[in-house]
């Protein structure tokens, strides 16, 4: 349901309610906090650059963490990394968002084991709200886990909680399986 | 070196280079390693690292002026820890020879060379932070990669990784 379904009316009025406004003009302008830590900050750059234009969605990263709205942790976490990117999420205005990108972050990826100084999964020490998958993740998964994060925040109304608003994202999650099935078909393959 | 064995020309050069090391400081060097990949020999009594080290670098026949490593080793069976020296004249004799060093597992101590080749401040700095032999006369003997207030040395063969740092947990 997004802002351009509500009706409009003649001379330009247009009437929705104020969740709708406020997540509308949110959504459209996240803007990530610029820091990376491992390989996965060189696809993240790539998204940012022109082939993937991030910027079309209003996604622009930010130098300080007092401007910005969404955390991508894109890369390997370490044990003495940690408590830094703890204090960066702090220092972050609310309301906040973290996209945990890639397996490092996820989970400790291939330092699972033996990797004695890797944080084993970010979620250890923040709260993550989108994990995406890949070693790297390639920039349509990071776009896809960004379309995920407007999808939360469109989820978002006035009044509740963080944990209602990904409870119901998960209730109205979409298959894109079948959109990509219906798309291969259209176009023939 | 034995008599009369063949070796190709970089290893001569080095076995030439490690004659005049041995001509200098006799026992405190263990004999010469023909070994085709990296030749080396290994400086026995420790005291003379030093000594040795600046010998290697200002003799006009040597003249090793560049550290091209310096690498950690667990000995875990023999219980002792050590380092691998991959020296080189670079731009000037062209030769070049691995000088290997051990101490004891358990509050070992190796004289520092940092002071020859600034290269050494930081890879002894780096073998400390992986093996805990310490480096005596080291301007600035603390951990380089791990936290400060790390335990245990990570690349010894018998490390357990600590159950929490900081309050968070370490293992998967």
């Amino acid at each position: 349901m997004g802002l351009l379904d509500a009706s409009i009316s003649r001379h330009n009025v247009l009437v929705t309610s104020v969740d709708n406004v406020l997540n509308w003009a949110r959504l459209s302008s996240i803007w990530p906090m610029g820091f990376g830590l491992a390989c996965c900050a060189i696809e993240m750059m790539a998204t940012n650059a022109s082939n993937y234009d991030l910027e079309r969605f209003g996604i622009f990263p930010r130098s300080s963490p007092r401007q910005s709205d969404l955390m991508i942790v894109a890369g390997t976490v370490t044990m003495k990394m940690a408590e830094r990117v703890v204090r960066l999420y702090e220092q972050m205005p609310e309301p906040r968002y973290v996209l945990s990108m890639g397996s490092c972050s996820n989970c400790g990826g291939p330092y699972w084991e033996h990797g004695y100084h890797v944080l084993k999964g970010v979620d250890r020490i923040i709260p993550v709200d989108v994990y995406v998958p890949g070693c790297p993740p390639r920039p349509e998964s990071l776009i896809g886990g960004l379309m995920k994060v407007q999808e939360l925040i469109r989820m978002e109304q006035i009044g509740i909680s963080r944990a209602d608003a990904l409870r119901k994202l998960a209730e109205n999650s979409v298959d894109p399986g079948k959109v990509i099935r219906r798309e291969r078909q259209t176009a023939g393959a | 070196m034995e008599e009369g064995a063949v070796y190709s020309q970089h290893v001569t050069q080095s076995a030439d280079a490690y004659a005049i090391i041995h001509e200098k400081f006799g026992d405190a060097v263990s004999a010469f390693d023909a070994n085709e990949t990296m030749p080396f020999f290994e400086v026995i009594d420790l005291a003379q690292w030093q000594n040795i080290a600046l010998f290697m670098r200002d003799h006009p026949k040597l003249r090793f002026n560049y550290m091209a490593c310096l690498s950690g080793v667990d000995y875990q069976a023999e219980g002792k820890v050590g380092i691998v020296c991959n020296l080189e004249s670079l731009g000037e004799l062209n030769h070049r020879i691995a000088v290997k060093l051990k101490c004891d597992r358990t509050g070992g101590s190796i004289p520092s060379v940092s002071c020859v080749w600034h290269t050494a401040n930081w890879h002894e700095r780096e073998a400390y932070d992986m093996y805990g032999m310490t480096f005596s006369g080291h301007p600035d003997m603390r951990r380089i990669l791990c936290p400060d207030d790390w335990e245990g040395f990570p690349l010894l063969k018998d490390y357990k990784v600590q159950e929490t740092y900081h309050g968070v947990k370490v293992p998967f």
